[in-house]
């Protein structure tokens, strides 16, 4: 399907109804492979907006409500971007501001943001489940932008692109992810979108953080302690932040002991094929799970992932709220 | 509650089913006369005795939950008295076991007064009290149990909180035996359950969500169990969800020990399969598990490990479970329903027979807390349940009793319902 965005932005919505019926992205389990690769050829469409100065105006009178009550400042930002490229207005809520610190359900909370005349909710919880209780909720669009452990989706999907854009597909491509797979959103939201793309995806870490059973959870998957073996056949690996705020003390001793067994420096990069790329969701915490000489040299695309980001989500964005008829 | 009914009743053309005397009748009658099951009713009582035909039904006691909460005192926005019994009437229980877990806690004789002069003006059914095993079931010091005792509790517990320190246990039990109390144990090791949520397996790790392992329950099912063999106390171990804490059980069984268990009817019939889409309403303390443990829980229940079916009724209201599937409370309203689901999950599952589902219903539990209930033996007060094994129905929150907002199983298809029920011949639940 080509898409274009010249004038008539009402035969686009009728184009895109064809390929895209869900108001609400709160998880990549609930996409299908069709529905990923139609976003993709759309996020393409979008990557010339993201030039300064350049911008669209298909969500032109659209007010799109970030409503985050987990800190996070580059998935907020660049759903602020998304947006805005896009010709919505925004509102950002963040936790202090919310007045869910005065008592107030999620419901009351979103049902009172909807009353406003708002289009889509863009909505970071530290409750698992959260994003689809407020999307069964609310007839507005509900986009998850990271609820508990349980999914990251547009985080996945702007990974699952950037390696599209690398490879020119994800077919075949054999990924790792390393780090914390236990407590980690972004883990899950891969694993089933690089799965859903053809992707062979190996999970490694400690035992605490990537237990056995992650093999119950997601057959598809192959698990792996030891470091090299994890990454010397790999054509990407996804280094995970390790989240002080999410770990208890027992599931590692210490962030020494696991920068001196996982940590990504430049002697264990060269156990990766030539060609192999580095990935990071983002925030890095350099000298922990990834050394500066690899963050920052010639296999890292942590900042094609950021750039990507945007374009994903416009994508999310026009897509999840062109679904609701008006 | 209500007196005894003192006009005969007469029952009649039942399949009558009385687990505690091996009774299983294809049509025949049961008959009361003040109140009590009598052997039969003289020819001047049986001319004016209330006749009810029970065709195609059948009569069994009425059954005994060990596990339920009644919101009074100090609950009240999620269940009353009241309400409560009303529910446990509609579900076919005639005797509750109440959990000490009120606001303020059952630790005094007080509330256990204030519980009972609740229950004589409100309830529709027995209810038996309990009292805290420690003092605000904080497990740190003993509750008064002897007091606790002469104010009518039938057992002692510390309910959902547990009792973390194994020393705590031990003297617990040694003192509750002085006084003949059973003490019910909530097996749940918390430090190992910090934030979980639910069962630890391929869902909770699909979903997410902090898992809550076996081992946390099997752990404290092992240890109460040698600590039932060093003191010699009774002790019955509350609503098992894995198939290990089963095992365990059966284990302290062979070897003599004075354990009894129970199960809850929702663990016989769901698993964490059930919890995909992060339904409040199924978020339990125990929590549900895997296929195999439900499996493993039904061959207990056969094989008698397990004594009794519970409906471990925890009522919330329907706004406090309207929220992130994390911060809704645990417990499901299932009074209503119990019997039902145990009865699709072991009779219409090909598990077991009626009688055997009703044997872990009525005598079983009455046996395992020694009390006077659960059987159709003349003398014996004439509480009853009428029910239809075929009747098939899908409970709708219109038709419940009880004032909370979270039975589980709305909408759920189940077999077999209660028709009526009677406590001391008085009808307290159907047409």
């Amino acid at each position: 399907m080509v898409l274009t965005f010249v004038g008539a932005t009402g035969t686009n919505r009728m184009a895109q109804q064809a390929s895209w019926t869900k108001k609400d992205l709160t998880g990549i389990e609930e996409l299908s492979r069709a529905e990923i690769e139609f976003l993709f050829t759309q996020a393409d469409q979008f990557l010339p907006a993201l030039a300064p100065g350049k911008g669209l105006d298909l969500m032109k009178g659209r007010t799109v409500v970030n409503l985050f009550l987990e800190p996070s400042t580059r998935t907020r930002t660049a759903f602020e971007i998304s947006a805005k490229k896009l010709g919505a207005e925004v509102v950002s809520i963040n936790t202090t501001a919310s007045s869910l610190v005065k008592g107030e359900t999620l419901r009351d909370t979103a049902m009172n943001i909807r009353a406003m005349g708002v289009d889509a909710i863009v909505m970071r919880h530290s409750s698992a489940g959260s994003a689809r209780y407020l999307g069964s909720v609310l007839d507005i669009s509900v986009i998850n932008a990271g609820d508990g452990a349980h999914e990251h989706p547009t985080q996945a999907l702007l990974d699952a692109f950037t390696l599209r854009q690398r490879f020119g597909k994800v077919q075949g491509l054999k990924v790792t992810i390393l780090g914390d797979i236990l407590f980690s959103r972004v883990a899950r939201s891969n694993i089933l979108c690089l799965s859903k793309l053809g992707a062979e995806v190996t999970l490694a870490g400690p035992a605490t953080l990537v237990p056995a059973s992650l093999k119950q959870a997601f057959p598809q998957v192959r698990i792996v302690h030891d470091l090299k073996e994890a990454l010397q056949d790999c054509d990407a690996v996804m280094l995970l932040r390790i989240q002080h705020e999410r770990q208890t003390t027992t599931h590692f001793p210490s962030l020494g002991e696991y920068t001196s067994q996982f940590g990504l420096n430049a002697e264990r990069a060269a156990w990766l094929k030539p060609e192999a790329i580095v990935m990071h969701p983002g925030p890095i915490n350099r000298g922990v799970e990834v050394e500066s000489e690899v963050a920052d040299g010639p296999r890292s695309v942590i900042l094609e992932q950021v750039r990507n980001g945007v374009a994903v989500r416009m994508a999310v964005l026009n897509l999840c709220t062109g679904a609701i008829a008006r | 509650m209500n007196p005894a009914d003192h006009s005969p009743l007469w029952i009649r053309g039942a399949r009558v089913i009385d687990p505690s005397a091996k009774r299983d009748e294809a049509k025949g009658d049961v008959f009361a006369l003040d109140g009590l099951i009598v052997e039969k009713l003289s020819a001047a009582d049986q001319a004016k005795a209330r006749i009810i035909d029970g065709q195609g039904l059948v009569v069994a006691p009425g059954f005994v939950d060990l596990n339920c909460r009644l919101g009074e005192p100090g609950r009240s926005a999620r269940e009353t008295v009241r309400s409560g019994t009303r529910a446990a009437a509609a579900g076919g229980f005639t005797t509750l076991v109440a959990m000490p877990d009120s606001l303020p806690a059952a630790d005094n004789v007080g509330t256990l007064q204030l519980l009972r002069e609740i229950c004589s003006r409100d309830a529709s059914v027995r209810v038996l009290p309990t009292g805290t095993l420690t003092k605000g079931h904080e497990g740190k010091a003993l509750a008064p149990l002897g007091s606790m005792k002469k104010a009518g509790v039938v057992a002692v517990t510390d309910t959902t909180s547990g009792v973390q320190n194994n020393e705590i246990m031990r003297r617990a039990l040694e003192y509750a035996a002085m006084f003949d109390l059973v003490v019910l144990d909530h097996c749940q090791d918390s430090s190992m359950t910090e934030g979980a949520q639910m069962h630890e397996g391929a869902w909770s790790l699909r979903l997410g969500v902090r898992g809550w392992p076996r081992a946390a329950e099997e752990i404290v099912a092992s240890s109460d169990c040698l600590l039932a063999e060093l003191t010699k106390a009774r002790i019955h171990l509350q609503h098992l969800s894995s198939g290990g804490s089963a095992e365990i059980v059966r284990r302290a069984k062979a070897k003599k020990l004075a354990v009894t268990s129970e199960v809850s009817a929702l663990h016989l019939l769901l698993t964490d399969a059930s919890l995909a889409n992060y339904p409040t309403s199924l978020k339990t303390n125990p929590p549900l598990r895997e296929e195999a443990d439900r499996l493993a829980l039904i061959a207990a229940l056969i094989d008698g490990t397990i004594d009794a079916i519970c409906s471990d009724h925890s009522p919330c209201a329907a706004t406090e479970k309207d929220c992130e599937f994390d911060l809704a409370p645990f417990g499901a309203a299932t009074l209503e329903t119990a019997f039902a689901a145990a009865h699709t999950a072991v009779v219409a599952g090909g598990h077991a027979d009626l009688a055997l589902l009703l044997a872990r219903l009525t005598c079983g539990p009455a046996k395992a807390l020694g009390l006077a209930a659960g059987t159709l033996r003349a003398g014996a007060a004439a509480d009853l349940v009428l029910l239809d094994p075929k009747a098939a129905w899908k409970p709708v929150a219109a038709d419940l009793y009880s004032n909370s907002g979270n039975n589980p199983l709305l909408g759920h298809a189940l077999t077999g319902r209660i028709q009526a029920t009677f406590v001391g011949a008085r009808q307290v639940h159907g047409a």
